[in-house]
């Protein structure tokens, strides 16, 4: 299959059997393997000037042409051996100081050798990854954020976790490789079924999927107040179902319209899930089988959309029961929807002593959540906090900060979960009270700790 | 209760967590007969915890009353007895995530020290993971590994009671991954490098001043370990607070000022503003951030060995 990764075009083929971590060189069409290390073209004239005071800006320090380049180019000479060229070619390079020699031929090797290294998929490469291509399909969840959530929310195995999710099924992957496929994680979804692109990027064993069950958000207000029934949603689908039997193709595609919303979605997933394959350079020939499957199916006859709507109810019911044991062992939200309605909600099917953590790109419907929490009480703890993360150039005698990032990477709302007292505004006013000590006394608490 | 495992109910020997208010808390061992001194009064063990489900609210002597909290790795990293410098849950958040840790996930960690990091690292491993620590100070190690015994979770950690500069971990070609806190961390990066699995792994040293990452990167570099990356986490948290701001007198006549002032500040948010004629005030809700100055923990520096 043909793959197209920064402005490179290439076949994985060649690529299978090596380890992760394997760098190729991309040549017309297909992956070469070049040596794991390069040697260095250290052979350079050690010449070089010790400042710039002599360097005039003529645009004429390149004697090669842009034409001259392109001819290069296309003669398939290796990159390398260009670089080369334009490094004998520029009249400036001798004066230039050792270090701008060496950001020189960093800048055009870049640009001249494509390498590309295949690596295994995790959270840090995916969530990087998708913070730096696609940061509005994650709300701008930054990866430390992320990295953040999974510790407030004390992830691990065996937990029975609650996520609510818009990001793409990113938090989702990153719940589920913490769990390491022991436990159970329900994920809510607006809207016709879950979004799970990012998900399938992580190329997880069949096994993780057993105990990752789906509830549609809509129905949790009815499942709070007891009036849930599996009757109410799915069963509609079915009587389509059955109309279609009689009416022949025309009513197909409406039902294939109206009903399998979930379908299409997960279906507009796995094609974006084939371009960020892509970025991450991960095939899984799995999708491709589904996405046929899928095509197939359209053909198919109506019984085995009935089939997958009683096993779909089946599911739910499954879901709901397990839900309604009120013994979540945490929550996990970040989506695009307004945070306090999720959380007064769904808090609700956590045990005590649990944490939560809520996500939010914005601070202000944080704000409000927190107070709203401490009305509400059975909460303790709560925290509102963001990360700012600096990366630095280490190299000798050049080391400074790389760039600042901060605001972009999102709010986090974090607590924990108590036994909600029956006289319950009585607690809250009291834990209220507590909140608004002096924050000069905070302050010294937090001395003492340090 | 376990650091791995959440129970429901409080029993004899666990470790609990006794919540005061905010940012004011401490651990406890539940023994029978044993009793608790807060500053709202006593809490005995046999009546007042054992038996109780975790995170119920218990009454004092004084009427005071505290929460009782399951032990979670954070709980503890706020809590424990400090040997050394700990590593603290925004640091070991990235570490963690950094160092591509999971269930099954074997990890080497150099030092000990009071065991901060080694609890959260050990929750992410299990249950089929294992821990290989590594402590020079004989005595900090021996009180890791009661630590580890009386939080059940000795099963999944080795401490080693040698120095990982000269000795290395005491294990080769095992582990995913290597985390370092030591003052020379170069040193020990052949150590590391030995330690983890033929096909690879990930690294991470935590350093505080930048000519320690500096040498770190060199000896990294030296043993061809690849995608060196270093990097700093700063938390930064907010106090939620009502705060009003007096509306200035500028000789306006009072419908006119209010008006204005509504008009103005109201469109864009509206939701959280509020303004109080009376007194000529606005109101709005605020997070304020908690101290001034973000401080500096240390530099982490990541790398991968392919």
């Amino acid at each position: 299959r043909k793959i197209i990764f920064e402005k490179q075009w290439f076949y994985l083929d060649n690529a299978i059997g090596h380890t992760y971590g394997t760098t190729f060189e991309v040549t017309s069409g297909g992956n070469l393997q070049p040596k794991q290390e390069v040697e260095e073209t250290t052979a350079e004239t050690k010449e070089a000037g010790t400042d710039n005071r002599n360097i005039v800006d003529d645009g004429k320090s390149q004697k090669l042409t842009h034409d001259d380049i392109k001819a290069l180019k296309d003669k398939g000479i290796k990159g390398q051996e260009i670089v080369q060229q334009l490094i004998e070619n520029s009249t400036t390079f001798r004066d230039k100081t050792e270090f701008a020699q060496d950001k020189y031929i960093k800048k055009k090797k870049k640009k001249y050798e494509a390498v590309i290294t295949i690596v295994k998929p995790s959270t840090r490469i995916l969530s990087t990854m998708y913070y730096a291509r696609e940061p509005g399909k994650i709300n701008h969840l930054r990866y430390d954020t992320l990295a953040q959530m999974l510790t407030l929310g004390n992830i691990r195995a065996g937990n029975k976790m609650i996520v609510m999710e818009t990001c793409a099924g990113l938090v989702l992957g990153a719940v589920m490789e913490r769990m390491g496929g022991y436990g159970s994680i329900i994920q809510m979804y607006p809207g016709g079924g879950p979004v799970r692109a990012a998900t399938s990027c992580f190329g997880f064993p069949k096994l993780f999927f057993d105990n990752l069950h789906e509830f549609p958000l809509s129905k949790v207000d009815s499942l709070l107040s007891g009036t849930f029934s599996t009757e109410t949603l799915p069963s509609e689908p079915e009587d389509n179902a059955l109309a279609e039997e009689s009416n022949g193709l025309t009513e197909e595609k409406q039902i294939s319209l109206q009903e399998t919303e979930e379908e299409s979605t997960t279906e507009t997933a796995m094609e974006i899930n084939q371009t960020e394959e892509q970025d991450t350079m991960d095939i899984n020939a799995e999708d491709v089988e589904l996405k046929e499957n899928k095509e197939k199916q359209n053909k198919d006859n109506v019984r085995e959309k009935q089939r997958k709507q009683w096993e779909r109810r089946k599911k739910l019911i499954e879901t709901a029961a397990l839900l309604r044991e009120k013994n979540a062992d945490g929550l996990i939200v970040a989506s695009k929807f307004h945070p306090t309605p999720l959380l007064l909600a769904l808090l609700e099917f956590v045990a005590p002593s649990r944490p939560f953590v809520v996500y939010c790109q914005y601070k202000e419907p944080l704000l409000e959540c927190y107070t709203k929490l401490r009305e509400r009480g059975g909460v303790i703890n709560l925290k509102l906090s963001e990360t700012w993360l600096r990366n630095y150039q280490v190299l000798p005698d050049r080391s400074h900060p790389k760039l600042t990032m901060s605001g972009g990477g999102g709010y986090l709302l974090s607590g924990i979960t108590v036994v909600l007292d029956k006289g319950k505004s009585d607690s809250s006013n009291l834990e209220g009270l507590k909140m608004e000590e002096p924050s000069s006394k905070r302050c010294k608490v937090q001395d003492l700790h340090c | 209760m376990s650091f791995v495992e959440y129970g429901d109910i409080i029993k004899d020997g666990d470790t609990a967590i006794v919540f005061l208010g905010h940012d004011s808390m401490f651990p406890v061992k539940v023994q029978h007969g044993s009793v608790t001194q807060t500053k709202y009064g006593v809490i005995r063990h046999s009546t007042d915890l054992i038996g109780k489900k975790y995170g119920s609210k218990v009454t004092c002597s004084k009427g005071g009353w505290v929460f009782i909290l399951h032990p979670t790795p954070e709980l503890w990293t706020m809590n424990l007895p400090h040997r050394t410098q700990i590593l603290y849950s925004t640091d070991i958040s990235i570490i963690t995530m950094m160092l591509e840790l999971k269930p099954g996930s074997i990890v080497c960690e150099s030092g000990t020290g009071s065991g901060s990091l080694s609890h959260a690292l050990i929750r992410t491993v299990a249950p089929t993971g294992h821990l290989y620590t590594v402590e020079f100070h004989q005595q900090r190690a021996e009180k890791a590994r009661e630590e580890f015994r009386e939080h059940g979770v000795e099963h999944l950690v080795t401490v080693t009671n040698q120095d990982v500069c000269k000795n290395g971990f005491g294990v080769s070609n095992i582990a995913d991954a290597v985390f370092l806190d030591i003052p020379s961390p170069w040193e020990a990066i052949g150590h590391a490098k030995s330690a983890l699995k033929a096909e690879g792994g990930r690294i991470c040293s935590f350093s505080p001043c930048i000519e320690q990452v500096q040498r770190t990167c060199l000896a990294m570099e030296e043993y061809g370990f690849t995608e060196i990356n270093t990097l700093e986490i700063l938390l930064r948290v907010y106090n939620v607070r009502t705060i009003s701001l007096q509306i200035p007198d500028l000789g306006k006549a009072a419908e006119d000022n209010s008006s204005t002032v509504f008009d103005s500040s109201n469109p864009s948010n509206q939701g959280s503003l509020c303004t109080n004629l009376q007194q000529g005030t606005v109101q709005f809700k605020s997070g304020v951030p908690l101290r001034e100055m973000v401080g500096h923990t240390g530099y982490l520096t990541f790398a991968t060995k392919s």
